[in-house]
This record gives C-alpha cells, sequence and structure tokens, in this order.
C-alpha cells in the first residue's frame, strides 16, 4: 500500500497542473470569495441612487441631503459630466431612462408638494404626494436598501419636520394648544430646525423601512413585463462560462495534432500555421454560437426566455462573444504543451474569469474594486451586452461598447495565440 | 502513383541537393555539415541508429527545421518555398493522422490542404486507398485500423498531392512482418513510377532490399556513401566474416576476442579474415586459449557490418 502511495505522490509531483489544481485554486479561489462577499470596508460596493428632487422644499432638500450624507450610497443628482461640460440635473423622464439604460439601479422621484406634508404617522391620505421609487428588477438589492434607507433618512435628516407634523396631528385631534403651550411649541421647533441646519450631528434612528413614515410607491421599470427575468441573465452568464470551456477544449484539438504530428505533417502543405490558426478560430467561433443558440433555445422552451423578438441583438452578441472566446481558447492551448496542462490552466483561469465577471455572481454584489477588475474579463462584457438585448430591450445600436471591447479581446488574444504558436512553425 | 514529370532529364535539376548542412539543438549536433544529392528516380537509404540524425534531416527538407547553416534544393527551388512543398511528399514516423475521420475523410483533408480538390481529389484518393490496399477499409474510422494499415494511410496521406520526391522516414516502425511486407510492395509499385524517393531505417535489410544508394549516418554526419556493394567493398574488399560461439564466461571470451581483433556482440564474436584458411589457425588459438567452440560459421560481410566497422558499434546501439 505505501508503494501505491509512494507512486501516486511522485505522479502527482510531477505533474504540475495537477499539482496546481490541487493546492493554488482552492487559495484562489478563497481569497476571491472572501473579496466579494467578506467585504473589506474600503472596498464595500457603494448602491446608486438617482434623486430628482421636483419639489425643492426644505423638507425634500433636507431628504436629498440625508441621502447624501450616507456612506453606502452613491447619490447621483444629474448625469456625469460631457467633455467637461455639466449637465441639467435629472428629472422624472431622464431618471428613468437612466434605470432603464442601467445607469442605476433606482431612481427616487420626490414629487412637487412633498414639503407640504412629507410624513404621515398614521395610514397615508390618498391625495398625499408620495416618493416615487423607479426600480431595475434585475437588482435585487439596491431597491431595498433605498427604500429601507428612505426611512431611516426621514427620521435621522427631518427631526423638525416630523415635530412639525406631529404638532400638526395633536392640533387636530386635541383641538389645539393653548397660546403659551403654541409658543413654546414653535420655540422648540425652531431651536431644532435651527441644530439642523447648523450641521448638528444627527442622531440614528431604528426606524422600520416597512410600513415606514414616507409614502412610496415603488415601481420597475425594467424587467416589468417580463415572464421570468433572470433567466436571460443567467443564460448569459452561464453560457459564457461553459463557452470558455468549451472555447479551450475545442483548442485542445491543435495540442493533440501536435503531439500526434498531424500539425508537422499539416505544415508541411501549403497551409501555414496563420490560416490554421484562422480555421480553428473560425470553426472554434461556430461551435460556441451555436452553443450559445442551443442555451438560448432551451431558456426560450423550458424557462419562457423572450428569445425570437431579440433575436438580432442575441446574433450580434452571440458572434462577437463567441469570436472572444475562441480567441481566448486557442491562446490557452498555445501557452501549455500537453492537454493536462491546457485542462489544469483552464480551469484555473476560466474560473476566476467567470467569478470577477460575473458568471457566478452578479457583479452588483462584489466590491467596486472587484467590479472593476471585472472588466478585464470576456465574461463581464459579453453579459453586459445580453442584458442590455434581453433585459433592458435595448436597441442594437447600444452594443457599440461592448461589440468594440470583445472585438478588441480577440484580436490582441488571438494575436499573442499566434506569436506563441511560433515554436510550433520551425524548430 | 507519380506525375508524369517524375523521369527527369539530364538537364533538370536534381530532385535533391544538400549541401554542408549543420543544425544545432543547444549543444547538441543533430545533423553536421551533411551533403547530399539524389539524383532522379532514385532511392537513397539513409541508414543509422536512432538519434543518428536521420529525422532532423528529413525534417530539415521539408522546412520544418531550419538550419543553422547550409543550403537545400528541391528540383532547384529552396526548402521550405512553396514549390519544393509541392514537389515533396512527406511521411513522417509519426502516424499523422486524424483519428476520428475515416480513411478517406483523412486522405481528403490532406489533399485539400495541398490544394488539390473537386474530380481530381476524388480521382488520387481512389489510387491512394488502391495503392494502400484500404479500397475496402476506405469509410472506416482511423482509430479503427490496425497498426499496419495506420502505416500504409500514412504512406497515403503523405503521397496524396503526387509529389515527385517523397522522403519517408522510418515507415516499417512498429509493424508485423506481413504488414512490413506490403509496405515494401507499395514502395517497390511508386520506385517503379519513377519517384524519388530518401527512405530512413534503421534496418539494414530495408536499405538493402529497397535502396539504390545508402548513406550511412552516424552523429549526424555520412560517415559512407554508395551502393550496397560498394560500401561493403571499400570497407572490406574481399575480406569474410568469420561468426564464432564460444561457451564458458564471458568475461574469458570477450577480452580474448578484442585481443584477436574481433567484436563480441550477443555473446557472438565476429571477426574479420582475409582468407577462409585463416579459420583454421582462428580456431586453434581459441582451443589453446581454454575456449569451448559451440558453433562458428563464415558469411560475406553487409551493412550490420560495414556500420560496425566504420563505428566501432552496433546499429542497434
Amino acid at each position: 500500500m505505501l508503494a501505491i502511495v509512494r507512486t501516486a505522490m511522485v505522479s502527482l509531483c510531477r505533474d504540475r497542473g495537477a499539482l496546481a489544481l490541487s493546492f493554488i485554486l482552492p487559495v484562489v479561489f478563497f481569497s476571491i470569495f472572501a473579496v466579494i462577499f467578506g467585504g473589506r470596508r474600503d472596498s464595500t460596493p457603494k448602491v446608486s441612487v438617482i434623486i430628482v428632487d421636483e419639489d425643492h422644499s426644505r423638507a425634500s432638500q433636507r431628504l436629498v441631503k440625508g441621502f447624501q450624507s450616507e456612506g453606502s450610497l452613491t447619490v447621483k443628482i444629474r448625469p456625469a459630466p460631457v467633455k467637461g461640460t455639466d449637465q441639467p440635473e435629472y428629472t422624472a423622464t431622464t431618471a428613468e431612462a437612466a434605470v432603464k439604460a442601467g445607469r442605476a439601479p433606482v431612481a427616487l422621484i420626490i414629487p412637487h408638494g412633498f414639503g407640504d406634508n412629507p410624513i404621515s404617522f398614521g395610514p397615508a391620505a390618498a391625495s398625499r404626494p408620495t416618493i416615487q421609487l423607479l426600480e431595475d428588477s434585475s437588482d435585487m438589492i439596491a431597491p431595498q436598501v433605498i427604500a429601507g434607507l428612505l426611512q431611516k433618512v426621514a427620521l435621522t435628516s427631518m427631526p423638525d419636520v416630523m415635530a412639525e407634523q406631529g404638532s400638526r396631528y395633536f392640533d387636530q385631534f386635541t383641538g389645539g394648544l393653548t397660546r403659551e403651550q403654541r409658543e413654546r411649541v414653535d420655540s422648540a421647533l425652531r431651536s431644532l430646525r435651527e441644530r439642523e441646519e447648523s450641521g448638528a450631528t444627527m442622531a440614528a434612528s431604528s426606524a422600520s423601512a416597512n410600513g415606514g413614515i414616507i409614502a412610496v410607491t415603488a415601481r420597475a421599470v425594467v424587467g416589468e413585463n417580463k415572464n421570468n427575468p433572470m433567466v436571460s441573465f443567467y443564460a448569459a452568464a452561464i453560457g459564457v462560462m461553459f463557452l470558455l470551456f468549451t472555447a479551450s477544449g475545442a483548442a485542445g484539438a491543435l495540442l493533440d495534432e501536435v503531439e500526434s504530428g498531424t500539425l508537422d505533417r499539416v505544415l508541411s502543405s501549403r497551409v501555414t500555421m496563420t490560416t490554421l490558426m484562422l480555421g480553428k478560430l473560425t470553426f472554434n467561433s461556430l461551435l460556441a454560437f451555436l452553443q450559445l443558440v442551443v442555451m438560448f433555445l432551451w431558456g426560450w422552451a423550458v424557462f419562457k426566455l423572450d428569445f425570437w423578438s431579440h433575436i438580432p441583438g442575441f446574433v450580434v452578441m452571440g458572434a462577437f462573444t463567441a469570436l472572444a472566446v475562441a480567441a481566448f481558447g486557442l491562446l490557452l492551448a498555445s501557452i501549455c504543451r500537453t492537454r493536462a496542462q491546457l485542462g489544469a490552466l483552464s480551469t484555473l483561469v476560466i474560473l476566476i474569469m467567470s467569478s470577477i465577471g460575473g458568471s457566478m455572481f452578479p457583479r452588483f454584489l462584489m466590491s467596486e474594486a472587484m467590479q472593476k477588475a471585472g472588466l478585464f474579463t470576456i465574461n463581464a462584457w459579453a453579459i453586459d451586452g445580453f442584458t442590455k438585448i434581453f433585459w433592458r430591450d435595448e436597441p442594437i445600436s447600444h452594443l457599440w461598447p461592448q461589440v468594440l471591447v470583445l472585438i478588441g479581446f480577440a484580436i490582441v488574444l488571438f494575436a499573442i495565440a499566434r506569436r506563441v504558436a511560433r515554436r510550433w512553425e520551425y524548430a | 502513383m507519380s506525375s508524369p514529370t517524375s523521369a527527369a532529364t539530364c538537364d533538370s535539376p536534381l530532385p535533391l541537393r544538400i549541401e554542408a548542412l549543420v543544425k544545432r539543438f543547444g549543444k547538441v549536433t543533430a545533423v553536421d555539415g551533411v551533403t547530399l544529392e539524389l539524383r532522379s528516380a532514385e532511392c537513397l537509404g539513409l541508414l543509422g541508429p536512432n538519434g543518428a540524425g536521420k529525422s532532423t534531416l528529413i525534417r530539415s527538407i521539408v522546412g520544418r527545421v531550419i538550419p543553422d547553416s547550409g543550403t537545400t534544393t528541391v528540383f532547384g527551388a529552396p526548402a521550405d518555398s512553396a514549390a519544393a512543398r509541392q514537389a515533396l511528399g512527406w511521411i513522417p514516423q509519426e502516424i499523422a493522422l486524424y483519428p476520428r475521420l475515416t480513411c478517406r475523410e483523412n486522405l481528403q483533408s490532406f489533399g485539400r490542404y495541398h490544394g488539390l480538390g473537386g474530380a481530381t481529389l476524388a480521382q488520387v484518393i481512389e489510387r491512394c486507398l488502391d495503392w494502400s490496399m484500404l479500397t475496402d477499409r476506405a469509410d472506416e474510422l482511423v482509430r479503427n485500423l490496425s497498426g499496419g494499415m495506420k502505416r500504409r494511410l500514412n504512406m497515403a496521406a503523405g503521397l496524396i498531392h503526387q509529389p515527385k520526391l517523397v522522403l519517408m522516414d522510418e515507415p516499417t516502425v512498429g509493424v508485423d512482418p506481413q504488414s512490413r511486407n506490403h509496405i515494401f510492395e507499395m514502395i517497390e509499385k511508386v520506385r517503379l513510377e519513377g519517384m524519388s524517393i530518401i527512405y530512413t531505417t534503421h534496418y539494414m535489410e530495408e536499405a538493402e532490399r529497397l535502396c539504390d544508394r545508402i548513406a550511412i549516418i552516424d552523429h549526424g554526419k555520412i560517415i559512407a556513401l554508395g551502393t550496397n556493394g560498394d560500401l561493403v567493398r571499400n570497407a572490406f574488399g574481399t575480406r569474410s566474416q568469420v561468426l564464432a560461439h564460444f561457451g564458458g564466461s564471458p568475461d574469458r571470451v570477450i577480452p580474448w576476442v578484442a585481443a584477436r581483433g574481433g567484436h563480441t556482440i550477443d555473446g557472438i564474436a565476429q571477426f574479420t579474415i582475409a582468407h577462409p584458411v585463416e579459420i583454421a589457425s582462428l580456431l586453434e588459438d581459441s582451443t589453446k586459449a581454454g575456449l569451448e567452440l559451440v558453433d562458428v560459421s563464415l558469411r560475406k560481410p553487409n551493412l550490420e557490418s560495414v556500420f560496425l566497422h566504420l563505428t566501432g558499434r552496433e546499429m542497434r546501439d
């Protein structure tokens, strides 16, 4: 038995790929997951929220200020400057368009008249203007965070407004205060207001997010008509990950040909290395595209994915994603010397790419640093493109950033693969 | 199998001309200043042990190895030029085929890689299948073929584009005697059609049977070149070889054989003698030395003897 253990140990030690898989992969994945979910404080993801203040009242401004002071939020009042020129503040219409375009997962619209009657301790009056929460339901977290924070901010940023409103309720239900009592209350409210306006620290509050004191009407502006909203996301996310595996496996045929001597024979004919690799790239791209077609058709047949009305966008994203993953597969194959090495390296690289690129978890769950790191992966751009088509119903013309980046990936990866493959050309 | 242009005229450039070819891999010189010419419709054998540099020489001719110095021309065109590639057929030592494709599909693929198509390709595929005696297995997957069949298809794939010069790199490695005979028949057929051939092997009987001339290669150098008869004559003249089997301890036999100027190979002592009468004195000396003679025979030297004579080593070392 010891002989068997010894033989197995020696074999493992000589197989560097397997050794890497055995020890490095778990450590790498532990680190990635720890960074994604463990959350170092300085890189905890911030929730983006667009706020439109249509009211411009003291109460609404307090509310906006309260949101802006929340460390966990990135509050957007206006779009990012274009060519150094400040853009006008968001309106209800532009904010809704921005959510639909995926620039923020949620928008708050503070309507006209909000400041007249901002909070309600009892059942909200039907006529009272309510804050609108426009949400992108592909992000399951952000709208709930904002809804909860709205109640919290109302309590912590507008104590004077609350007291004033409470006083009004008191007047309404008790028949009013005496003149002396009224003066005292007004004086207390004044000092509370002055204290708030002077920027004194706000006391923390533990208001419940649900059934809160601020009336909110939530409305999904993206994905509200989808049969099964997350299916398109997962079809793209899982699809791209397996595309990468398929592409590296298919590119491994090159290594088989090297090993069997077939590559030498092919290169002794009219076929050049560039022609050969372009042929492999074309075939592997077609294979990857076909794989995507099968996956999305399955999504349509079983999970009611709205496939047929998005064919043009699917073809564009599918074709360029397939091209990029095929080039990626060729690069991996050209770097490796054996199938075993390719298996180990592709597992390592693809799982890392998939985890930080959003194939395993939506990228909005990750820290900002990880979200930025994800931009170096094919997964992130492919998923973004498919999401634009299937989730946001955006026109094909909006896919140009994803298409350009995927083409860039394909060109760079193929060029490197071709350069590395020179070692097979001549001895 | 060959094209009509195979039979070159006297004015035509030689099928192959190699001049002062050198190829080093690090500190190892695999080909060390080889100069060689192949005549039209000639079969030239490259005979040498494993690692002698035969395959490196072949790979440099097909442009798969870039030499450090020297030149190679194929029908006057530089090796690795388009014209040279088209004129050359290469049968590598490995089974360089697609195992998941059928015999016919393999031939189609390699034919297309050489620019063939349509009716021409279909026609040459049938000829190649017939030549390799695989017509009845044309639609069989390669991975399901026997070793000998794979070897024959491997050869057919190298000739699919009807080259004028074929480089055969140990085409009989690992095949049974029957398959080897099939392969010899295939080679003899194309020889009859006037194809020029370079044939590498470490089996002297193959070189003796198939080749017009033989180049003995060792440590990357050609140490002898000529016909089988020339090589033997140059090395041994009219001398003969005595093979003697002595009983007893090899510790006693081997030093005695060496002292008498012979070699011991696989327990058999080999001596070169000028006249058959020398056998008597040889046997008398062995008796005086206390060796027990089990068996003795006389033979004419062969290529193995030539190699041993030139290098002091066996071909199989």
